[in-house]
């Protein structure tokens, strides 16, 4: 009899072991922090109406956010010929919209000739366009498309990541999608409900319908202080992304549902005013465009002490425009210049600055003295600030603090150019350096230190714009490595920007939800939203 | 009631004398990161506990209270003789002056001074040490808020150029400037008192707010609208309650501010 209770207990054991079988059904919530703009997966400009692009919309090929690959998903197979200047798809049969339009390759024609329509100024188009000229995009049957651009398009494949084919036939339009939810209802400044596609072609490995959940509710909600307690209270299952001093506040009560996944592949940075025309003495203009002397503030600045102290060590001392995040561009050779003030003052003293006393002076007597402006109100920054005005005073440089509101910021850095330094941060989407091409060209408005050049204004700008240039004319993806490891190379060694930190990505998730799988790209915590479910208690609360 | 006067008057003067002497009671300087230590709880070395960069709070609070209390009342100061100038003369010519007087005082009210303190503050020159751009926010929130006063001092001025003993000065052959400045200004007094006493907490008030949009006084120079975002990290409060001892400063300082205001100045 006890052996017997022994080998029930064993069972039983085991089969808490197994993986628990996924449950079908509940409501999944989670926040969006402000109105989504638009419906129309053309027309997308912003985070929540992606959000709603993304949860809905049905792409031909998919970038995995886990593996940054390309993975086919209304495509079956795809072709770029001409040097990226034609694809062809051959798409899935049998496929239908959300309403039950069924889907052909004349969809894909369509979505595309209307995505290139230049009336419709859709930023997703956008990316499409290199040069002037009419895109052909034809239907040869059923199954087929050929897309044909004007020019060579740099990583073609991975721009379809942001196309939501739309219904060449359907009345409902825009509506009708090939996602895994479609829109069912939306109150403004409330909320939007998305409800499972009944059509959705995907099957999970026991061959049941994806998705999992029935239904997501989007909560608009700007208010983070609201929406971190009502995850606490279990009212929604994710955040997206949390600050450092949330996070800490989360990972305390919840540790469990907190969750950091490293540097992600936004960073901040510094860069000096290189503007000729800029209204700000000649003497300081001649430090702003040394290089010895941007490589020496880059050596003062102890980005340990800022990663640890200001994103309480949720952050990683960046080195280059490319995070370690980013795993097909990263160039490992490129490093963070290591914290050295004592080195740093040496590059100095080798550029005719010397001390006098404890403050710095140039070789013309005048006293090294400037000013960083940054954005009001945003806490990380300012403090970003302040520790780098403790850290330049090492080596006798002072450093003025000016926060401003942000029109004015912009006004100063873009227009007016009458600002000496600028701490600021760059949001990276797109993992292909093609979508980096504004900043580091030397003739774009946002190559930020010196913008709109007529003519490189340095010989390693010239050799940047070469480079970037021709990354962008080849498909050959080792090529390409290498000529954007050179881009970064140059970068480092220049420090037209002085990258300070990659901040973490940080993020909550409900321990009743299963088959989570958070990654560093955006969505980071939702990107599997297929194949996510509860757990069966917390299935039953859901409902 | 003379008793709280009483007590207000002497916490104030408690406090102006600490923050006159913060660099002999502050165990740290108020810049000084001690990086190993952010966040650090209430101790012997840190009394209130330290701020995000590891800043003493204590001493952040003592040069803080310094800036806010000496130069709010610089600024309250700047602010009642502008109004004294426009409402004192408005109100005691009267006629026409008095409308076009009332008529700007109206539309200085009417503007939305936070905003234009934002853009002046955003066209100012960049390289200005903290202590100059201290100097300057105040300066602008005395120039930008005489206004309210003005009306209030206006309608005094008035009652005393149709009282008795004024027209009893004329009819004996004073001259205005004697009447005005023999007679008028010296009743005046109260209202003038008073409207110098109302404003300095609002400038404290207004500072801090421009300090909570981080606009007010630049860093590392601590202010108590500096100090007072501290308190938007809800966490870090319930951690270390000292975060609160700005705001419980502030409170206490504008609640005695009030309280040393005599009641004949609001009767005037």
């Amino acid at each position: 009899m006890r052996g017997h209770r022994l080998a029930l207990l064993a069972a039983g054991a085991l089969l808490a072991a197994l993986p628990a079988k996924p449950q079908s059904g509940g409501e999944l919530r989670f926040v969006l922090r402000s109105e989504p703009k638009t419906f129309d997966p053309m027309l997308v400009d912003d985070e929540a109406s992606e959000t709603i692009r993304y949860l809905t919309g049905g792409v031909l090929i998919r970038v995995n956010r886990k593996s940054q690959t390309l993975e086919s998903e209304l495509a079956v197979s795809w072709k770029v010929s001409e040097g990226g200047k034609k694809i062809s798809f051959r798409v899935r049969e049998g496929l239908s919209f959300s309403d039950g339009t069924l889907f052909t390759a004349e969809d894909v024609a369509f979505t595309m000739q209307k995505l290139m329509d230049p009336d419709l100024h859709s930023p997703t188009g956008d990316s499409f366009r290199s040069s002037q000229g009419p895109v052909r995009a034809i239907a040869s049957d059923a199954r087929d498309v050929t897309i044909e651009f004007p020019a060579p398009v740099a990583g073609l494949e991975r721009l379809f990541d942001q196309v939501a084919i739309v219904s060449a036939r359907s009345p409902k339009k825009e509506l009708a999608v090939l996602g895994p939810f479609a829109v069912a209802e939306y109150k403004s400044g409330s909320y939007v409900l998305l409800k499972r596609n009944p059509y959705y072609w995907k099957k999970d490995a026991q061959g049941r319908s994806l998705p999992h959940v029935d239904s997501i509710r989007l909560e608009i909600q700007q208010n983070r202080d609201l929406e971190l307690l009502r995850f606490k209270r279990g009212e929604i299952q994710l955040i997206n992304s949390l600050d450092a001093s949330y996070f800490e506040n989360l990972a305390k009560e919840m540790p469990a549902a907190a969750r950091d996944l490293g540097p992600s592949l936004d960073s901040e940075q510094v860069w000096f005013n290189q503007v000729a025309s800029a209204p700000i003495p000649d003497y300081k203009k001649k430090w702003f465009r040394s290089t010895s002397f941007r490589r020496a503030i880059s050596e003062a600045i102890n980005r340990d002490d800022l990663c640890r102290v200001v994103f309480s060590g949720h952050a990683r001392p960046a080195a280059g425009p490319v995070s370690p995040a980013n795993l097909l561009w990263f160039n490992k050779w490129v490093q963070p210049h290591p914290y050295d003030p004592q080195a740093a003052l040496r590059r100095l003293q080798q550029d005719g600055f010397h001390l006098d006393g404890h403050a710095l002076h140039d070789a013309e007597g005048h006293p090294v003295e400037f000013s960083v402006v940054t954005n009001a109100g945003n806490k990380y920054r300012e403090q970003m600030a302040a520790m780098i005005q403790q850290d330049l005073e090492q080596i006798g440089v002072r450093l003025n603090i000016v926060t401003l509101d942000f029109p004015s910021l912009i006004e100063r850095i873009s227009r007016t150019f009458d600002y000496e330094l600028c701490l600021l941060g760059l949001v990276n989407v797109d993992l292909d350096p093609s979508a980096q091409m504004s900043v580091w060209l030397s003739s774009s408005s946002n190559h930020q230190w010196n913008p709109g050049q007529k003519s490189p204004a340095t010989s390693w700008e010239a050799e940047v714009d070469r480079l970037m240039q021709a990354q962008a004319s080849t498909n050959d993806q080792k090529q390409r490595k290498r000529y954007f490891d050179q881009v970064q190379k140059i970068v480092w060694e220049q420090q037209p920007f002085i990258y300070l930190v990659n901040k973490n990505v940080l993020v909550a998730i409900s321990p009743a939800l299963a088959n989570t799988s958070p990654v560093v790209l955006r969505p980071q915590t939702f990107w599997n939203i297929e194949s996510l479910y509860f757990f069966k208690e917390a299935h039953g609360a859901s409902r | 009631m003379k008793f709280l006067r009483r007590t207000a008057a002497a916490f104030l003067v408690l406090i102006f004398i600490a923050t006159l002497f913060a660099g002999i009671l502050a165990p740290a300087p108020y810049a000084k990161q001690f990086r190993e230590s952010p966040n650090a709880l209430p101790s012997r070395i840190h009394l209130l506990g330290t701020d995000e960069l590891g800043r003493d709070l204590f001493s952040r609070l003592l040069y803080g209270s310094r800036v806010s209390l000496l130069l709010a009342p610089a600024a309250s100061m700047l602010a009642t003789i502008i109004a004294a100038l426009v409402g004192g003369l408005a109100g005691y010519v009267g006629g026409w002056l008095e409308r076009v007087a009332l008529a700007g005082v109206d539309l200085s009210m009417s503007l939305p001074w936070l905003f234009l303190l934002l853009t002046v503050r955003a066209i100012l020159p960049l390289n200005l040490p903290a202590a100059a751009s201290l100097l300057i926010t105040f300066a602008l929130l005395g120039l930008f808020g005489w206004a309210a006063s003005a009306r209030v001092i206006c309608a005094g001025a008035r009652s005393l150029r149709n009282s008795d003993f004024v027209l009893q000065a004329k009819a004996c052959g004073c001259s205005s400037q004697r009447v005005l400045l023999q007679q008028v200004l010296p009743n005046l007094r109260p209202v003038l008192y008073a409207q110098f006493l109302i404003s300095i907490p609002i400038f404290i008030l207004a500072e801090a707010n421009l300090g909570i949009l981080g606009l007010g006084v630049s860093e590392p120079l601590p202010s108590w609208g500096g100090l007072l975002r501290g308190l938007e990290n809800w966490s870090a409060i319930q951690a270390n309650p000292g975060r609160l001892a700005p705001l419980l400063l502030l409170f206490v300082v504008v609640s005695c501010f009030q309280l040393v205001i005599p009641e004949k100045g609001f009767a005037s």
